[in-house]
Order: structure tokens, then sequence, then C-alpha cells
């Protein structure tokens, strides 16, 4: 129902947009290609010394950091996403099948969305204190021993147990509400039926409910796959800019792909660090989209039943 | 005999009920600790913190500080000026997104124009590719400007810096045009039959009707610069806006931190975002859930 064409009134609209995304969105991303390829790349020249093809990706790769980042970013992302989604679900579940109080425990799951990721690791940091922290305080009623989370010289499993115990706490506002908004569309019907024949509670949530939500599941999960793969600001909050517990090793750091790339962007003076950090986001790229392209292939034959 | 068995199904809605509830009353706990931690800490004393082990979960009325730790949290980085600041950059970036967002939902939803569909891919296939991948090229770019540069930067600079790539969205683009979308096209075809222009149509028509829209795409964006803290940190270090501020004046160093004073300013910066989202949760949950079914 549109009217003829009118391809320069729509150049008019589009053009304050499109100039904005041209310079900060587009080139960018082709730019970013063109550094990974640069040869001894200096920043403060704007000079290279020809190209190379995978020579940043090398580097990138082989500084040990990277093995570290990526061992750090698929734990954060394969422990705390199913977690997260197992426990939101059942929290929506439980949610929707009460009728008082929803209003207010909906607002309560959904405060962790709109805070400061920066103020609630600093809040999580103080409550994982060996001496002054909250957990600890509580592992004593159990006659358990102060266990240093995230102080000096924490040991790298404590100090990702903590991050994890964040991470979880982070990402469950967003899929509850994502949940929560299914389960209400889910129409009333299946139940009625349910009623009728006198199906078991636990029926209901595995014959009727989870089917019917699992596209969102799966959606709600590979989204959360990508988000997670790019912790970091969490990271920053609990930790500080040097993503470990003080006194530990680099060997012991929590640092992220994502903090690979911002490392590198960081000593962008130094020869070749921008090609670096354009290389590892390049890396990081491809990962997130076998995570999209999976999605889109599975969603493509589950989305309609 | 039936009165046996509704009793028994009675009792066990009573059972299910208590279950439920306290499932959902221990989850909201976990959730709410954070914040009763940082309130509770910082109502203690420098004192208090250091010398209790384990620390009391409960603060007595008489140990109560109310205004101790935010005043000297306060005063301990120019909080003042960079909240200021943050409001700034908040208010330019999300005029700017809001015209340059309205503007380009509307030729995309209302005008037929050539390559309008493969335009549109290409504009939300980049929101699958990971930000990091356009900061390097955006840092580059805005030194090549001039908005930065490892001698310094002037204030108006800085601004330019942190605002400039935030003018527009695509992801607030393809909000909008969903909610223009759902203006009938008869509305458009009788206000063309009484002579009304594009322009006005726009304004007076589609802008209010997509408002609610708009609002939450104000919010949102509000938000965002409030929590922004990697972008300012690369071009405008000498310039903090809010969250840079928090995370670096009370570094911990190994020393004495003051926890009490670092938990208030973690309150200071939460309680704007708390309260925005109290008041206009309609708005941002809309937002939410509409981003969950994006796809």
């Amino acid at each position: 129902m549109l009217e003829k064409q009118s391809n320069l009134k729509a150049l008019f609209y589009l053009a304050p947009a499109m100039v904005l995304l041209s310079v900060f969105t587009f080139y960018p991303l082709f730019n970013a290609f063109f550094l990974a390829f640069l040869k001894d790349y200096e920043f403060l020249l704007r000079s290279a010394r020809g190209f190379t093809i995978l020579g940043n990706f090398k580097n990138v790769i082989t500084d040990p950091d990277f093995g570290i980042a990526m061992k750090n970013t698929s734990i954060i992302t394969f422990i705390s996403v199913p977690i997260s989604v197992i426990v939101a679900l059942l929290i929506s579940v439980a949610l929707n099948s009460v009728k008082k109080l929803q209003g207010a425990f909906q607002t309560i799951f959904f405060l962790p969305y709109v805070t400061n990721a920066i103020a609630i690791g600093m809040a999580f940091a103080f409550i994982f204190h060996a001496d002054y922290g909250l957990l600890n305080t509580i592992l004593g009623w159990f006659g358990i021993n102060p266990i240093n989370w995230v102080g000096l010289n924490a040991s790298w499993s404590n100090a990702m147990f903590a991050l994890l115990v964040y991470t979880v706490w982070g990402g469950l506002a967003f899929k509850i509400m994502v949940f929560l908004s299914g389960l209400q569309s889910i129409d009333k019907q299946y139940y009625d039926a349910a009623r009728v024949d006198a199906t078991p509670r636990r029926r209901v949530l595995t014959r009727i409910t989870i089917p019917l939500l699992s596209p969102m599941i799966f959606y709600i999960t590979v989204t959360s796959f990508i988000g997670a793969f790019k912790a970091y600001r969490t990271i920053i909050g609990m930790f500080g800019e040097t993503l470990r517990p003080p006194g530990t090793l680099s060997k012991d750091s929590l640092i992220t792909i994502v903090g690979l790339v911002y490392d590198a962007l960081a000593h962008a003076d130094a020869t070749g660090k921008m090609s670096e950090a354009a290389a590892a986001s390049i890396i990081l790229f491809s990962i997130t989209m076998i995570f999209t392209l999976i999605q889109m292939q599975i969603s493509k034959r589950r989305v309609h039943f | 005999m039936e009165n046996n068995t509704m009793n028994r199904t009675r009792i066990r809605t009573i059972i299910f009920k208590v279950f439920v509830y306290s499932f959902l009353v221990g989850f909201a706990i976990f959730v709410l600790i954070p914040f009763y931690w940082m309130v509770l800490t910082s109502f203690k004393s420098f004192e208090q913190v250091r010398t209790e082990v384990p620390p009391s979960l409960f603060i007595g009325f008489k140990d109560l500080r109310l205004i101790e730790n935010y005043a000297s949290a306060w005063t301990a980085a120019p909080y003042w000026e960079y909240m200021l600041r943050t409001v700034t950059v908040a208010a330019i970036s999300t005029v700017g997104t809001i015209f340059t967002t309205i503007f380009a939902a509307f030729a995309f939803a209302r005008l037929n124009f050539k390559g309008r569909d493969l335009l549109f891919l290409a504009l939300i296939s980049t929101m699958m590719i990971p930000g990091e991948m356009f900061v390097i090229t955006n840092y580059i770019t805005v030194s090549n400007l001039g908005w930065y540069t490892p001698l310094g930067q002037t204030q108006f600079e800085a601004m330019l810096a942190l605002t400039m790539p935030f003018m527009t969205s695509v992801f607030y683009l393809f909000f909008l045009r969903q909610a223009f979308k759902q203006i009938p096209d008869e509305l458009y075809l009788a206000a063309k039959v009484d002579g009304t222009s594009d322009w006005k149509y726009l304004w007076k028509i589609m802008v209010p009707i997509a408002s609610p829209t708009i609002i939450t795409i104000i919010i949102l964006n509000a938000m965002g610069t409030w929590s922004a803290y990697i972008w300012p940190k690369l071009v405008a270090a000498e310039y903090p806006l809010v969250t840079n501020g928090l995370r670096e004046a009370y570094q911990d160093f190994f020393g004495m931190v003051n926890y009490s004073q670092q938990m208030a300013a973690a309150l200071i910066v939460t309680l704007p975002l708390l309260i925005v989202f109290l008041f206009l949760k309609k708005y941002i949950m809309r937002g939410v859930s509409r981003s969950g079914i994006k796809g």
C-alpha cells in the first residue's frame, strides 16, 4: 500500500543516520579486516610494512594469554549460561503459577538488568571478601573456615567461582522476562485439557510447557552464549583493570577474549598491537558467528510446530 | 470418602503453594543480596567494617552512619563533575539518536525507495557483530579527527569523542521501524487525501502514536550512557563519566580500602538507575521483551 518510489525524499530522511553509520559502523567493519592483515603497523605513524596473511592472527594465538582467555571465556559461557537458563526457567514457571505478589517478584527479579555492572561487581567482590564478606560469614555458621575467594593470592578456581556466581546473577533478569512473556502467550487450552485429564503438574511442565517454550529456550541459550562470550565488564567490576585477584600471576588471570582485544588496544602505540587487537576481534566475531549460524539453522527447522 | 480425596488435593495444593513461594522468596533474596550488602556496608563506620570479623548482618540504630560515608565518597572524587558530564553526554547522544532514528525509521517504514529491503538487511546484520570490532577503528577515527591525542584534549573534544559515535543506533532504528509499521496504512492514505505532507504526517501522527517506543529508547539510551565504561576510558581518560570515576577512585591497592565509602559510592551510581527503573518499569520492560523477540 505504498505510493510510488520516492528516492530523493528517502535520501533526505536516511542521510543523518546513514552518514553516522557509515563512519562508525560500516567503515570500521571493513577496516578491522584491513588492519588485521597489515604487517608491523605503527599506529603513531599510521604506517605499515606491507601485508601479512596470518602474521597478526599467529601473534594473537601464540600469546600465552590467548589460551588462558579461551579457557576462561569457555568456562564462563558453558557453565554460567546453562545454569542461568535452567534457574530462570524454573523461576518463570513458578512466577507464572502464582497470582499474589507476582508483580513484586517480577520487579525484584528484573532489578539486575538495570544496574551498573561495575558497581555491582564491586559489591560482589566485597560479598566474597575473605574477612569482611557475607559468604564466608554464612559458611562460618556451618563450621567452614574462611575461604580466600578474591583476595590477595586467591586461587584461579576460587576467583572463577565468584565470577560465575556474579555472572549467573546478572544473567537471570533478561531470561526470566523473556520466558515469562513466552509462558503468558501459551494458549490456555492446553492447560485446560490437562486439567480435564487430571495430568500431574510435573507432566504438564515436561510435556506441555517446556516443549511449547522450546524455541524460546533455544533462542535464549544461543544468544546468551554469544553474550557470555563477550564477558568483560563483570570482570573489571570484580577484579579491576588487572582482571585478576591481587598478587596473582598472569596465568591465573580471568582475562577473556574481549579482554585480549582491549589489552592489545591499550598498547596500541607498540608495533603491530593495533593489528593484533583487530585480529583478536575477528576471532571473537568468528566464534559468535558460529553460534549465530547454528541458531539460524536449527530455528529454521524448529520454530513452527 | 469423596470428602477425604478433596481434603487431600487441597493439602497437596497448599504444600505445592508453600514450595513455590519458598522457591521464589529464596531466589528473590539471592537477587537482593548485593543491594542489601551495599546498603548495609555503606551505613557502617570504617572502624566497624574493619574490626568486625565476621561482619554483622544487621546494623543497630546507634551504629548507623547515614551520611558519613556518602559525604566522604562524594568528596573523594569530583562526583558532581562526573555526573554533570554523564548527563550532558546522555542528553546529547539521546537527542541525536532520537532524531536520526525517527527519520530513518520513517523512511524504512513508510517510503518506497530503491534498495530499501537490501539496505535494511545490511543494517540489521550489523547487530550480529560484536562491538569490539567497531571500537578499534572508531578509536583510530576519533584520534584522526583530533578529538583525542596522546598530548591531551579539551573538554569539548572529549564531548565530541564521547557522543558522536552514539548519535544513532541500528537496534533503536529497528525497534522504532517496528512501531511505525504497526500504524495502519489507511491513516496515511487519509492524510494524503487531506493533502498532509510526509513531514507533517511524521511529526503530527506517527511520532505521537509511537511515543511509548520513543520513551523506551530515551530511557534505555540514557541508562546505557550512565553505565558506559570502556569507550570513555579509551577516548576521554581525563574526563571520566560516573562509572569510570567509581572504579578508579576506589581502586584496591591492597592497602586500607575504605569499604563503607566504596559501597556508598557504588550505591550513589546505582540508585539513579533503580529510581528510573521503578518509575518507568513499563517502558523498560517493553523494550526488553521486544529485544527478546527480535530474533
